[in-house]
């Protein structure tokens, strides 16, 4: 199982809609626009975004002999893709399992897709700490993975979920990489005034309690907003912003955790 | 008990015990004879414990983060406010994310037992409010659970409460069309009362979300929940310092109002992103004796679903 992948990063975060998938997809596109091959699966089988998210709704996946060929972004093959949202003949097919078909399905996902030689595997996760979680968590003990990150936004009724997810973390003994704020502050366009519509410094907050890594704040930019559906990277579309100086100091985190061995 | 086939079509679809992965299962015989279908014995329990509650409804959404609890909350509330004399049960299904004793200004409260059972939390004088959140040790406790656990604490959250007589049980969902979504509706369903379990589905703006949100419509539709309508969360932001409306969440492909009409489902409103709201939800505070944008557009919401019990 993931014979040929050096690294895996878990996204977690007990709250649904704090930006999971677009952390993953962004910093999947970030390092790959600094030079690596990264693979994203997308474990989110109820409500997969990844395919939305970077443009690939409708491409069908095809099997080979040694399992199922991921969606490549485009012919550099240096983005590989796999979520169940291929897999579904419409966009609308809601997926309606239970427990024990999911953790069949994300078993499937990591053993028969056919990664090609990868930097980075992502992993987006749905929220919770249920089946798909604990699947993960079983399967990973298997291959070295490198850790979590965790995606929150300020609100207390966020940190809240993730807070349980932190413990989870711990019980299963996965590493914690660090804690991204996401959506925290928004600048008015039209008077550059800043409210934090969900609270603020939560993330950091949380960081220091729970004694991890606090690895960046991002603001709600509707510019990041508007690059869903395309393969652009933030680096190169935004790279003054500071979601971008966020993303980089993300990879170099990443870079030097991983030049350790 | 040996483990289901690796491809079981579930024993709830029509192709069960016909399909080629049944083969050889022990449970063929059963699954494929419709008469000696077994009905779990726990929905005769929840129809005993709810038969003085008169409606239910499921507050859904395929997305997470949108606003279900928050949505939950302000309905409760408000229409609390409004029919003093009514009585309203607010269940938190969410096992792995509890947020209602948060919302509704009630963390560190406990169940008591009683003869009759767990009596629920007392919000208000006609509002009471069951969560696995009372019953965690501390806020940072996860319930690391695969579906039946979840699906047993679901059948004892509407079994074992004494809900009592209420008007309107409202219960507040994950995220997904999974475990939780499918007990609460095989527990909740009466096929003689069609319209005893509505659905009311919460969305926000952008079509990431909006992706999600069919096909927890199409969810309903196959489980044969009735849609009284969606209502759009978060979709405008109001600058508090120069006054002018900026769209956060961009609606892109059209917003809820466009899926509505493709999906042919009701839109009952539209609240805005109101800090005031998140404020209030991290504090536990009630905002709905305010008078405000947010309010006024609650309002509406709120009698458009109370019309559609009539």
């Amino acid at each position: 199982m993931l014979d040929k992948v050096k690294n895996v990063i878990v996204v977690l975060s007990g709250k649904g809609g704090v930006g999971k998938s677009t952390v993953s997809t962004q910093l999947a596109l970030a390092l790959r626009h600094t030079g690596h091959k990264v693979g994203l699966l997308d474990i989110d089988l109820c409500g997969p975004s990844v395919p939305y998210l970077l443009g690939l709704e409708g491409s069908d996946i095809y099997q080979c002999d040694d399992g199922w060929v991921p969606i490549y972004t485009d012919e550099s093959k240096t983005l590989a893709v796999m979520s169940i949202g291929f897999l579904l003949k419409s966009r609308t097919d809601p997926v309606i399992w239970r427990g024990p078909k999911k953790t069949m399905m994300i078993k499937q996902f990591l053993q028969d897709v056919k990664w090609d030689e990868l930097d980075y595997l992502i992993i987006d996760t749905p929220p919770g700490t249920s089946d798909e979680h604990i699947t993960v968590m079983e399967c990973l003990r298997e291959v070295p993975c490198n850790g979590a990150i965790i995606v929150t936004t300020p609100q207390g009724v966020a940190l809240d979920d993730v807070r349980k997810e932190i413990t989870f973390c711990k019980k299963t003994g996965i590493k914690l990489l660090g804690i991204v704020e996401n959506m925290s502050g928004f600048v008015c366009p039209h008077c550059t005034t800043c409210t934090n519509i969900f609270s603020s410094n939560g993330g950091i907050e949380l960081a220091n309690l729970a004694q991890i890594p606090h690895l960046g704040t991002l603001p709600i930019d509707p510019r990041v907003g508007i690059l869903a559906g395309t393969t652009a990277s933030v680096l190169s579309e935004l790279p003054e912003s500071s979601t971008a100086e966020v993303l980089k100091g993300l990879v170099q985190h990443l870079d030097t955790l991983t030049a350790q061995g | 008990m040996e483990a289901p086939p690796e491809h079981c079509p579930g024993v709830e679809s029509e192709q069960a015990g016909r399909v080629s992965a049944c083969a050889g299962c022990p449970n063929q015989s059963i699954c494929s004879d419709p008469n000696k279908k077994l009905e779990d014995p726990g929905k005769a329990l929840v129809a005993a414990a709810l038969k003085d509650v008169k409606h239910k409804l499921l507050i859904l959404s395929g997305k997470g983060g949108v606003g279900k609890s928050t949505v939950t909350t302000l309905l409760t509330r408000y229409l609390a406010r409004s029919c003093p004399d009514n009585n309203f049960g607010v269940l938190d299904i969410d096992i792995c994310g509890p947020s209602q004793p948060r919302l509704l200004g009630a963390v560190g409260e406990n169940v008591h037992q009683s003869g009759s059972g767990w009596s629920p939390v007392g919000i208000d004088d006609n509002v009471c409010l069951m969560s696995i959140g009372f019953l965690l040790g501390s806020v940072d406790d996860a319930i690391i659970w695969r579906g039946p656990k979840k699906n047993g604490m679901i059948r004892q959250f509407l079994s074992e409460v004494d809900w009592g007589n209420l008007d309107l049980l409202l219960l507040d969902t994950p995220p997904g069309t999974s475990d939780e979504h499918l007990s609460v509706v095989s527990y909740l369903k009466n096929d003689e009362i069609p319209n005893s379990v509505r659905a009311i589905i919460v969305t926000t703006p952008q079509e990431v979300a909006l992706l999600d949100v069919r096909k927890e419509i199409n969810f309903c539709k196959k489980q044969g929940i009735p849609i009284v309508g969606v209502v759009e969360n978060m979709s405008s932001f109001r600058c508090g310092h120069c006054g002018n409306s900026s769209e956060i969440f961009p609606a892109k492909t059209g917003g809820a109002a466009a899926m509505c009409t493709e999906m042919e489902v009701p839109l009952l409103g539209s609240l805005p992103l109101d800090p005031l709201i998140a404020k209030a939800c991290d504090s536990g505070e009630d905002i709905t004796a305010m008078k405000n944008p947010t309010t006024e557009a609650l309002a509406a919401i709120c009698t458009r679903i109370m019309d559609s019990f009539n």
